[in-house]
């Protein structure tokens, strides 16, 4: 139990060291409402607009704002990771925490502690500026929005955690990933249409990921306004393969580079 | 309570220890222990392993072979238990330098679990005089105060090893001589064993008690600085240096024999 709660101080201690980076960089805070606040501009608009050519956005006018949002929830978890992450790469600190009684888990710890901050930090303005422009309030979907929540979050730390990984093993370098890497997925996430409309071979492919689930939840709760417990249960377990699998995919590098020596070489 | 430095095992014992990247050895099959309450240098020139040989010993490079015990502890799988009770400093590490020297001396209480943190800090900023830089972030300090500010990090949790790479390096002469008096200062009050790798043959001679020469990943030559000084007939340790850094092999040799 002592143990416990020394591991809890430890990763409280390590997100309170982001959170004074934070106080102390109003331009990083800014970074991080900009974005969001932008597309949620961006995507009202058209989505205004669309109301009046479409049929379909007439009858759910938030459809698309409401991807908009969740799908940048999910990418801004993912940052949070990587981008705290990356702030002990530039700072030249890993060095120094690995050395401290810190472990490898608590540090992840951590990190998903501080992605949960700036992604409410990034998000809840951007939630607002949709209610006060367009009408539109994402929490509306009421429950529902915190089983989404939690599942786009999951899936982000997972690709969060392989990138951070992976920049660790290979350098500064490859930190173009944890812009780029979510992407990749975009296609098949199924956040702006059905799984239905891709070709056979790519809705296997969005089957395997959790986004799918999800964005199909989300239509589902806003064009029928029901609740998809099937859908979200599978969410909810193909996260629990990822997530590991980000986790191990962590550590594991973190291995790699205590042998080859990456871990203080934290340049390109 | 200090351990007892008659009864209790090394600081540091490292047995065939060796790291290889491919066909380079960076560190090839070294043996040396490190009593504790002593301070031992590791001196050689540019690539003779000394990093390499302090990164095995913190566990953040693992070694191609060869065992390391730590406090007594086996640092291979007993590391967490060890790493409490021993800090660093280095060059090629820093503290995050948006964050005022303050916080960087809390959080790192936080992870040492040290528990009064503000008293703690306190006594570091004044014996390190570090009252007026607190409130500063630390990438708005000088070089030297910088390096104070490492030192009060590296003794946040009164170690009983201190692992230090070059910890006067860049620093004025005025600044270095005050970071080698409180080290000095530091031992005898603690009875701290402190490990370091240091090209300054000044601050070896006043500080240590043992001197390992590296060359090429290989301990060539150990002692006491006074037994080197008489051994290969020189004034200075920096001639000792000199003649193992330039290759007399055949000085080195004879030296052994």
């Amino acid at each position: 139990m002592i143990a416990v709660l020394v591991s809890c101080g430890r990763i409280w201690t390590l997100a309170l060291r982001h959170i004074y980076l934070l106080r102390g960089s109003w331009p990083r805070v800014l970074e991080l409402v900009y974005w969001p606040a932008v597309q949620i501009v961006l995507w009202g608009f058209i989505s205004v607009f669309l109301r009046g050519q479409s049929s379909f956005v007439a009858h759910a006018f938030g459809v698309l704002l409401a991807g908009v949002m969740l799908w940048d929830l999910m990418f801004r978890g993912q940052l949070g990771v990587s981008i705290s992450f990356f702030e002990e790469m530039w700072s030249r600190n890993l060095g120094n925490l690995f050395v401290s009684p810190l472990r490898p888990w608590e540090m992840i710890a951590a990190l998903l502690t501080m992605s949960v901050v700036r992604t409410l930090i990034a998000m809840v303005p951007a939630s607002i500026l949709a209610i006060l422009f367009f009408h539109f309030s994402i929490y509306s979907l009421g429950w529902p929005l915190l089983a989404f929540f939690v599942n786009l979050l999951v899936f982000g730390w997972a690709i969060g955690l392989a990138v951070s990984g992976l920049v660790m093993r290979v350098g500064l370098g490859a930190e173009g990933f944890a812009w780029a890497a979510i992407f990749a997925i975009a296609p098949v996430s199924a956040v702006y249409y059905p799984v239905s409309i891709l070709p056979d071979w790519l809705q296997a492919i969005a089957w395997i990921l959790p986004p799918a689930y999800v964005f199909e939840g989300m239509r589902a709760a806003i064009l029928e306004h029901r609740f998809r417990s099937d859908l979200l249960l599978c969410a909810m377990a193909l996260n629990v393969v990822y997530f590991g699998a980000g986790s191990l995919a962590f550590l594991l590098f973190f291995r790699s580079a205590r042998i080859t020596g990456k871990l203080l070489q934290i340049g390109e | 309570m200090l351990p007892d430095p008659n009864t209790a095992s090394p600081a540091v014992a490292a047995i065939g220890l060796a790291k290889h990247y491919g066909a380079a050895r960076a560190v090839d099959d070294i043996s040396f222990t490190v009593g504790r309450g002593r301070v031992t240098a590791l001196l050689g020139g540019n690539g003779a392993g000394k990093t390499t040989t302090m990164c095995m010993l913190l566990g953040l490079l693992l070694p191609t072979a060869g065992s390391i015990r730590v406090l007594g502890e086996d640092m291979t799988r007993h590391r967490y238990r060890v790493l409490p009770r021993l800090n660093f400093s280095a060059p090629y590490v820093d503290l995050p330098h948006r964050l005022t020297v303050e916080e960087n001396l809390r959080i790192y209480a936080g992870l040492y679990g040290i528990r009064h943190p503000g008293e703690r800090m306190q006594a570091l900023a004044a014996d390190l005089d570090l009252i007026d830089l607190l409130r500063r972030a630390v990438g708005s300090l000088s070089a030297g105060q910088k390096t104070r500010v490492a030192l009060a990090k590296a003794l946040i949790n009164q170690p009983e090893l201190l692992l230090l790479d070059e910890p006067t390096a860049s620093l004025d002469p005025e600044t270095g001589d005050f970071v080698r008096g409180y080290l000095a200062d530091y031992r005898t009050r603690r009875n701290a064993t402190i490990l370091l790798a240091s090209h300054n043959m000044g601050e070896v001679e006043r500080l240590c008690d043992e001197v390992l020469m590296m060359k090429a990943g290989r301990i060539v030559d150990r002692g006491a600085p006074k037994a080197l000084l008489a051994r290969y007939g020189r004034d200075t340790l920096e001639e000792v240096f000199l003649a193992i850094a330039r290759g007399s092999a055949v000085e080195v040799s004879e030296a052994l024999a």
